[in-house]
């Protein structure tokens, strides 16, 4: 009864949603992906997940003490990030390297800046630019699908950056097969269905916005179509959505509630500045895929477009 | 001088070889002055403006004086003074002529004579568009959009930097890790973001 | 002689101008790929040092106090002019690992900082104690920053091949590496100051250019 003669500080009126809440459902809409990758890649596919979980979460709990602070890594964060590592990595690769980016991506870039909530660039896009400017050979040999064997095989969008065919009909697959992820790459962006349904659940359910995702993949379909390498609008729009991660990137790493813009507007031009980017690494880069890159320049970005795009003040006139 | 050559000045002097993300030229000011965006990006325009135009003097003076003299081994000693002189003088100029735009960047001038960036892309440009004493053809300006372009990479480097800097002003940072050193592993991490973009062809 | 000591070892620990004082970042980081860069870098910087310093005080009274940041330029620019044709002379390899960062010594900070705040006030025997302090405190920063980047990003330490058991993260001899290796050994440095107590974070950049 005391409590009721004080004034809490606002917000007074919670909605019941909590930060471990948040992260189940992401959690659980990127499960049929996780899936998916143990289904097409075999085995090796959990072990990368659950060293890069663990890495992540232990390293979370020693920061924490460290730095004698509540031990909170039982908030699902340090695990999403750290299954998120996964999805970015080859199956095949060895142990150390979901461990070392596990470690990577909560110290460095989660834990330098204050924790959750405070970092600047997605960790575990960080993490993943990390290992492969280190090791580039474990990060870009892929497993075949299907094949218990270990046979390798490039990814669709290496195969087309080394000019060795030019589109999908030469590359004996179809778009059905992008679909469901018969493809090389890395583990949870393959098959592109299972993470459509993730996706769904999660704006169904109002945990993202439609804004980023969608302006990122229409600009990098939509630019591919345009400037293609085959000739002024003869590109291949449905290819370029489906080949590399970018729906991984689009529906789970650039609608991130840290490290985004805030307001729908913001969201819209990160989506759109993301897509640019990615385009441009894809088609006259170095490196075959842009998508990482392309988001963590935007996460850099992301403080100017929140300040710049800050929503008018109610009651005050548009010209300050 | 054609718009490939363009481009590819540009592109690899903003990203790829960005001054201070990989080349560590001018460090000491990006991170001394990136704490707040407005003299971080007065601070961007000044370093723009003394590159640019110091890559056209030197250039000029290494064409014209160094060369014909057979003294190109005074480069080092002849560029620092005339980009310390050439920088008082604006300095003076502007402060005289011109008392808002003094106040909006002039006050950065004189910390830039001892930035190593000037002095860099004076260097670099004496290297890359000399071939054996004999100036390349369109160096002058190829000389003057290198200094320009190192001077945008460096302003939009600092712009990134201030804004995220900003951000986290009110976070309980690890203590020790407060202000430089934090900036230091977000310059890393910036740079490791635009290494995205090596390798690039036209 | 108590006091020549002094002036020598304040710049190997507390006032070392890389970790204490924060001088001087771009050589640090561009050459510290390699530890024998590193030697070669300090070696170049010490002697740029101990000749500006001991020019610089012995004509401190002659040089008014209006002009002395040019006087001091001229005088270090000469010392890095004689540096230059001496590397490429007899160390041309090494002249071209440096690269820009050998002409570049003339704006490094530390040079023109002790010229400033030690050379033109006291005495030439202090000078060049205060100059071989500084360019050994650099020296050595230098190689530790070298070794670690060298070991993790080559595996190879002063050349020869420690890689037995690991593979080596090849992102520490490139740019990011030399940003995280820099910015987590200050971090070390300030996490010491702060368990001493002494107060003495790392708090900004001393750095000439940036006053």
């Amino acid at each position: 009864m005391p409590d009721r003669l004080y004034v809490s500080v606002s917000p007074h009126i919670h909605s019941g949603e909590s930060v471990p809440r948040v992260m189940r459902t992401v959690f659980i809409a990127l499960i049929p992906s996780g899936l998916a990758g143990v289904f097409i890649f075999g085995f090796p596919a959990l072990k990368v997940m659950l060293i890069s979980i663990l890495s992540c979460l232990i390293t979370e709990c020693l920061i924490q003490k460290a730095r004698r602070q509540k031990i909170a890594a039982s908030d699902g964060s340090a695990a999403l990030t750290g299954l998120l590592l996964a999805y970015n990595l080859s199956s095949n690769v060895p142990f150390w390297i979901p461990l070392a980016g596990g470690i990577f991506a909560i110290a460095i870039a989660k834990q330098a800046f204050g924790g959750l909530g405070a970092n600047i660039f997605n960790p575990a896009l960080a993490a993943r630019a990390f290992l492969l400017a280190s090791w580039p050979k474990h990060m870009t040999e892929f497993l075949r699908p299907f094949s218990a064997d270990g046979i390798t095989q490039a990814t669709p969008l290496t195969v087309i950056k080394e000019g060795a065919v030019k589109g999908l009909s030469d590359l004996g697959i179809s778009y059905w097969d992008l679909f469901l992820g018969r493809r090389g790459g890395c583990l949870g962006e393959v098959c592109i269905i299972a993470l459509l349904l993730g996706a769904l659940y999660l704006l169904w359910k109002g945990y993202i916005w439609y804004h980023a995702p969608a302006g990122f993949v229409l600009t990098v379909g939509g630019l591919s179509w345009i400037f293609a390498a085959q000739g002024f609008l003869k590109g291949d729009f449905l290819f370029s959505v489906l080949a590399g991660g970018l729906i991984l990137g689009a529906f789970y790493m650039a609608t991130d509630y840290v490290t985004t813009p805030i307001t729908k507007r913001g969201q819209l031009v990160f989506g759109i500045g993301c897509g640019i980017i990615a385009f441009v690494i894809r088609r006259f880069g170095g490196y075959p895929e842009g998508v990482s890159y392309s988001i963590l320049i935007m996460n850099a970005l992301t403080p100017l477009i929140d300040r710049y795009l800050r929503p008018r003040k109610y009651g005050l006139s548009k010209s300050k | 001088m054609d718009v490939s050559k363009f481009i590819t000045i540009m592109i690899s002097m903003v990203f790829i070889n960005n001054f201070i993300l990989s080349k560590f030229l001018g460090l000491c000011s990006f991170i001394g002055v990136s704490k707040e965006s407005k003299p971080a990006l007065s601070m961007g325009f000044a370093v723009t403006f003394v590159t640019t135009m110091s890559s056209m003097i030197t250039w000029l003076i290494y064409r014209y004086l160094l060369i014909p003299f057979n003294i190109t081994y005074l480069r080092t000693i002849s560029f620092i003074l005339v980009i310390a002189s050439f920088v008082q003088l604006v300095e003076m100029v502007v402060r005289k002529s011109s008392p808002a735009l003094y106040r909006a960047f002039g006050i950065y001038l004189p910390l830039i004579t001892v930035n190593c960036a000037v002095l860099g892309v004076a260097v670099l440009n004496s290297e890359e568009f000399f071939i054996n004493g004999q100036a390349v053809k369109g160096g002058f300006l190829m000389s003057a959009l290198q200094g320009f372009f190192a001077g945008i990479g460096y302003l939009l480097a600092m712009l990134l930097m201030s804004g995220i800097r900003e951000r986290l002003e009110l976070i309980d940072l690890p203590k020790s890790l407060k202000d430089v050193p934090l900036a230091f592993i977000i310059a890393s991490l910036m740079s490791l973001a635009f290494m995205g973009f090596s390798g690039f062809k036209f | 002689m108590k006091r020549l000591l002094k002036e020598f070892t304040k710049g190997i620990t507390i006032e070392n101008p890389t970790f204490g004082l924060v001088l001087g970042l771009c050589p640090t980081l561009a050459v510290s790929t390699s530890v024998i860069n590193a030697i070669g870098m300090g070696v170049a910087a010490t002697f740029v040092l101990l000749g500006s310093n001991i020019i610089i005080s012995s004509v401190r009274k002659l040089i008014p106090d209006q002009i002395r940041i040019p006087c001091f330029i001229v005088i270090i620019a000469t010392f890095v002019t004689i540096v230059e044709l001496l590397m490429k002379a007899y160390f041309p390899a090494l002249n071209t690992a440096l690269g820009i960062f050998v002409p570049l010594i003339v704006v490094n900070c530390i040079v023109l900082g002790r010229a400033e705040a030690f050379a033109c006030k006291r005495p030439v025997v202090d000078s060049i104690f205060d100059a071989l302090g500084m360019g050994v405190g650099f020296t050595l920063a230098l190689c530790i920053i070298a070794a670690i980047r060298e070991v993790l990003g080559a595996g190879k330490l002063l050349g020869f091949s420690l890689s037995k058991g690991f593979e080596p993260a090849a992102i520490m001899i490139l740019a990011p590496g030399a940003l995280l290796t820099m910015g987590l050994l200050i971090g070390l440095v300030n996490y010491w100051h702060i368990k001493q107590k002494t107060n003495k974070e790392i708090k900004r950049v001393g750095c000439n250019g940036c006053k």
